[in-house]
């Protein structure tokens, strides 16, 4: 079993066709598979679904997609950063499919957990529910939402060791764990590999099992929003 | 006079009660951790997933891999815990978060709310919103009562699409406190200086 690769090309080597649909981690741009998503802009692989809560900004992140014109379609909850993003959509180049945040982190987990649907009231008397199956459980009304299960997941953790569990570092969790379940294989990008055995079992925060294919190396983690008060 | 924004984040705060799980949306609502009465001790959440938001960072201490659901940088408490987005919002819609304290474009006399989409203006999403209506126990809205051209923006029904249906239990404006009741709204509260009237003749929806 070998999981550890040594680039991100590498790691992605036989698992990108064109069409497909990806699901990555991330919120923002924090904790996103950087590296993953420059190889994917590398290889050139054309009219992707891409379901992410964001879109990147202009020249990070998802962004560099965009700007290629890899993308055909997002499903996202939130894409104000992007002002390509925005340009394509206006002109019609670019599907985007709206889902409310929490709905879309459950699509992903149930998608994962063999879950092909779930009833949640999120979205009812909104466009959301607009020809979704609506029940009614105990005097309240649910709408219907599809588990998703992606051709390819990518993710962003902090630590792994060499069989693929992984550990995430403070809010850069996020979309990363509900993301590589979702996908038939996950890729997972970290900042360092470390000899299994030297993890703690119970820090682990993703077993292994969900992931594929490994790769280290260094991270810019760009920050949106610099906020700061007087030291 | 009636409240300015930080009146209104002050206000807000006394919706706080000693042991609540809070969620605060962006914009004034942000401003209502600065206000928390002594002795109330609350726990904000992020959707991004934290538990136990500190204050902003110091230059310092500033972490790329810390931030709130504005994606702005910001600390952790020695309360803090961090979870994935799912596990997230699985405590927002599962009813574990007391108060959610929102923005608005609109809400209306049956606590109908519209806070994320203008129609034929750039929509960059819901994000959290409608899970966060949908999901947590009591939903206080904090806005200016009318638009910048004086028009209310408490109406007898929105029209902007909505982000919940019958989700709000109390409005906050620069004018005062209005409770949704199922007979339309009522003043529980008027800022300084403004009379019942103000508050009526401000608002299009039926005050009560």
């Amino acid at each position: 079993m070998k999981k550890v690769y040594d680039s991100a090309a590498d790691a992605l080597d036989g698992l990108l066709d064109d069409g497909m649909l990806i699901a990555s981690g991330g919120f923002g741009l924090c904790g996103i598979p950087e590296m993953l998503i420059a190889a994917i802009r590398d290889a050139g692989t054309k009219n992707l679904s891409i379901v992410s809560n964001n879109a990147g900004v202009d020249d990070f992140g998802l962004g560099l997609l965009l700007q290629t014109r890899q993308v055909k379609k997002m499903i996202s909850s939130y894409v104000g950063e992007n002002a390509e993003f925005m340009r394509q959509f206006l002109s019609g180049e670019l599907e985007l499919e709206f889902n409310p945040q929490g709905t879309l982190a459950e699509r992903m987990r149930a998608g994962g957990a063999g879950i092909p649907g779930f009833y949640t009231r999120t979205g009812v008397g909104t466009v959301i529910a607009d020809g979704k199956e609506h029940k009614d459980f105990d005097d309240e009304t649910y709408i219907l939402e599809r588990g998703i299960v992606a051709d390819l997941s990518i993710v962003k953790a902090w630590k792994a060791d060499e069989t693929g569990n992984l550990m995430f570092r403070k809010t850069a969790r996020n979309f990363n764990p509900p993301a590589a379940t979702c996908g038939k294989v996950c890729v997972a990008e970290v900042e360092e590999i470390v000899p299994t055995g030297s993890m703690d079992p119970d820090k682990i925060h993703l077993p292994g099992i969900y992931v594929h294919r490994l790769i280290q190396g260094a991270h810019e983690k760009r920050i949106e929003q610099r906020t700061t008060r007087a030291a | 006079m009636p409240w300015d924004r930080n009146d209104m984040a002050a206000r807000a705060a006394k919706e706080l009660e000693d042991g609540m799980y809070v969620n605060l949306g962006i914009g004034i609502p942000t401003l209502v951790a600065n206000y928390v009465p002594e002795g109330i001790d609350v726990t904000l959440q992020s959707e991004n997933g934290m538990l136990g938001i500190g204050p902003f960072p110091t230059e310092d201490e500033i972490d790329p891999d810390l931030i709130n659901a504005g994606k702005q940088t910001v600390t952790e408490m020695d309360r803090t815990a961090y979870f994935d987005s799912a596990q997230s919002f699985a405590m927002i819609r599962g009813g574990k978060i007391a108060l959610a304290i929102l923005g608005a474009m609109e809400v209306d006399e049956k606590g109908d709310l519209a806070n994320w989409m203008i129609p034929g203006k750039l929509v960059k999403g819901m994000g959290g919103a409608m899970d966060l209506v949908a999901g947590v126990g009591r939903v206080v809205v904090v806005m200016d009562h009318t638009n910048k051209h004086g028009v209310s923006k408490v109406l007898k029904e929105c029209t902007l699409p909505l982000t919940g249906k019958g989700v709000v239990d109390r409005i906050i404006t620069n004018l005062g406190v209005l409770d949704v009741t199922h007979r339309g709204l009522h003043i529980a509260e008027l800022a300084p200086g403004v009379s019942r009237e103000d508050m009526i003749a401000a608002t299009e929806a039926t005050v009560v």
